[in-house]
């Protein structure tokens, strides 16, 4: 196609995704060095019939007027990034320096917003991916060997756990485990323990989100190795068997290795999908408890003061956490390009 | 198992929401929710739809679907007429800058959407454009343009050249081409590729909370500003009916387009 008619083609798409997705992240780059302006502040002569008194007051208009001449606030340079709620150098170094063991010190960076979040974000990710390939792989592999008729509507009831908004499937699992939801009572029976609630402690929480991820994730493993594995040669199968392999020998020598292609795929997706873990917390209540990178920049965005540096700050970091993620990937395909090449 | 899993909370939340806030969170016996004796006791009927009236009525839930479907449907056709374009002419051209354009692409498919959202909010509030629907619907086609970008052009790789390059022979330009040769035989691949982005324009959660004023939410924000005011009042059964109604939907998606979703799902992975 000559390079004209490709960007009357292109233009639209590339058009949006530059205004909308790269013009963003440049002005996320600008907001996160600067910082809200201070308040203004002047001093007013209140005075009553028995003495003038002198008061400091918020000058609304010339804050106002400051806010309209300058909206990206003050130029703040890199403060934003060290400052306790980001990356919090002071602190962590005075935490080093007072802490007697590397237990103590991990305690304490996790007062610390950033690295709290920071901290869930990873366990999440590094936690729920595995989990989701490997019973994806077992529930694949399960469903092969169902017969025929009940194959289609155990890949409809699949789907669902993945189609379901992440906010609502989170809520509707909430609702289940809270003290007097059926999960919720069902385990305080079990454990007989009347006041046990999922809610109130953080090892809890942090399980209840990752149980949560791996329901909500598990399908889209599955029906990508099930496709897999519909593609795998029947004749190698049959070979193995013939020379006397296990069934498990054979999924673990003929099929995953079959596999492997898709088995990246669903690695990568479920590393980019799982970094932004964000609903289920808000779906879960669970911020007290549990933050990730996504959700305190929500934080600082919500409510009426809007703090743009500190969430710009934050959200850079995030996208530097993103990059080295896909870093291996970006390298790969750079070099499978290049051999296409040569 | 599985197949439990995954599917007994849907059942259970369902059944639930036509029962009283004493029944759907029964302390003192299970069965209370199945029988719904707490139910029978308040409004005289196994089931009710009190929770239905509260969310759709009293607290105006029609007006948010309403927002939804809007929402929704501009999203769909401006995503697929621009990724179709895209799509197509990142499959026939061979040129190395194709290749960097999927990669591109694949690193803005990774940004986590809040990202985006706080770049957005402040010029968005300076040039007054916050809180309104085409806004919304542009930056959701945004977002969406690598994930449609990607799937279309493996689709049309599918495509055999000779199709469109025979009419080019015949003295057609590139974009009669794509009319009258393209067109007609891209539909399986743009009703996959539409199916995903209504599920990410139907299931946003972080653009459109963001990004819209109180009276324009959709359904899931309102879900979750529900959330906040609904507990205090003691009518968390709202928001329990909301939440069905709003996964209605989808379950009639799943029903009807299960083959196209499964073909979406793994023709990116089969692709590499």
């Amino acid at each position: 196609m000559p390079h004209r008619t490709f960007i009357y083609f292109i233009l639209p798409s590339l058009l949006s995704m530059i205004l909308l997705i790269a013009v963003p992240v440049f002005s996320v780059i600008v907001q996160s060095f600067f910082v809200e302006h201070e308040q203004v502040l002047i001093e007013v002569e209140n005075c009553n019939p028995f003495k003038c008194v002198k008061s400091l007051s918020v000058d609304q208009q010339a804050g106002a007027k400051l806010r309209q001449e300058a909206p990206l606030g003050r130029f703040n340079g890199i403060n934003t990034y060290t400052n306790r709620n980001h990356l919090a150098f002071d602190e962590v170094a005075l935490a080093w320096m007072e802490s007697k063991s590397l237990v103590d010190f991990g305690a304490k960076l996790l007062n610390l917003p950033f690295y709290k979040a920071l901290l869930f974000t990873l366990t999440y990710t590094f936690i729920v991916s595995p989990f989701v390939l490997i019973f994806g792989l077992a529930i694949a592999l399960g469903v092969n060997g169902l017969p025929k008729f009940v194959k289609g509507p155990s890949i409809f009831v699949s789907l669902l756990p993945m189609i379901v908004t992440p906010l609502i499937g989170s809520l509707i699992l909430f609702w289940m485990i809270d003290a007097k939801g059926i999960l919720g009572s069902t385990l305080q029976l079990i454990f007989d323990d009347n006041n046990l609630s999922l809610k109130a402690s953080m090892p809890l929480t942090w399980v209840m989100l990752i149980v949560y991820g791996i329901w909500h994730s598990t399908p889209f493993a599955f029906i990508v190795l099930y496709a897999g594995l519909q593609t795998v040669p029947q004749e190698t199968l049959e070979a193995a068997s013939i020379d006397g392999a296990t069934r498990w020998e054979r999924i673990r020598h003929v099929t995953v290795p079959h596999m492997v292609p898709l088995i990246i795929f669903i690695t990568l997706m479920q590393l980019m999908d799982n970094f932004r873990v964000f609903e289920p917390i808000v779906g879960f209540s669970a911020s007290a408890k549990a933050t990730s990178l996504s959700w305190i920049i929500f934080n600082d965005l919500h409510g009426d003061s809007k703090l743009f540096g500190s969430a710009a700050a934050s959200s850079i970091m995030t996208i530097i956490g993103v990059m080295i993620l896909l870093m291996p990937v970006l390298i790969r395909s750079w070099k499978n390009f290049n051999i296409k090449l040569h | 198992m599985w197949l439990v899993i995954a599917v007994f909370p849907f059942i259970w939340t369902v059944w639930g929401s036509f029962k009283v806030e004493g029944d759907f969170f029964s302390k003192a016996d299970w069965r209370y929710a199945i029988y719904g004796v707490r139910t029978i006791a308040e409004t005289g009927e196994v089931f009710t739809g009190n929770g239905y009236y509260g969310a759709w009525i009293q607290e105006g839930f029609w007006s948010n679907s309403l927002n939804t479907v809007i929402v929704v449907f501009f999203t769909v056709i401006i995503s697929l007429t621009l990724g179709t374009l895209g799509g197509y002419a990142l499959a026939r051209s061979g040129y190395r800058y194709a290749f960097w354009l999927l990669m591109l692409a694949l690193v803005f498919r990774a940004m986590p959407h809040i990202t985006l959202v706080s770049g957005y909010l402040l010029p968005f509030f300076q040039w007054n454009l916050w809180g309104h629907l085409p806004t919304t619907i542009i930056v959701l086609v945004a977002i969406n343009q690598p994930f449609t970008l990607w799937m279309l052009h493996s689709f049309f790789l599918n495509i055999p050249k000779e199709l469109d390059e025979s009419a080019l022979i015949d003295g057609c330009t590139w974009f009669q081409a794509f009319k009258h040769i393209i067109i007609p035989v891209m539909w399986p691949g743009v009703i996959t590729a539409g199916l995903f982005s209504f599920l990410l324009a139907y299931n946003d959660f972080t653009v459109t909370s963001m990004l819209l004023s109180r009276e324009n939410q959709t359904m899931v924000p309102k879900i979750a500003s529900f959330l906040g005011t609904v507990r205090e009042q003691g009518n968390i059964m709202f928001a329990v009916s909301a939440v069905v109604s709003a996964m209605i939907p989808l379950f009639f998606l799943v029903l009807f387009f299960q083959r196209q979703l499964v073909s979406g799902l793994t023709a990116g992975a089969v692709k590499g």
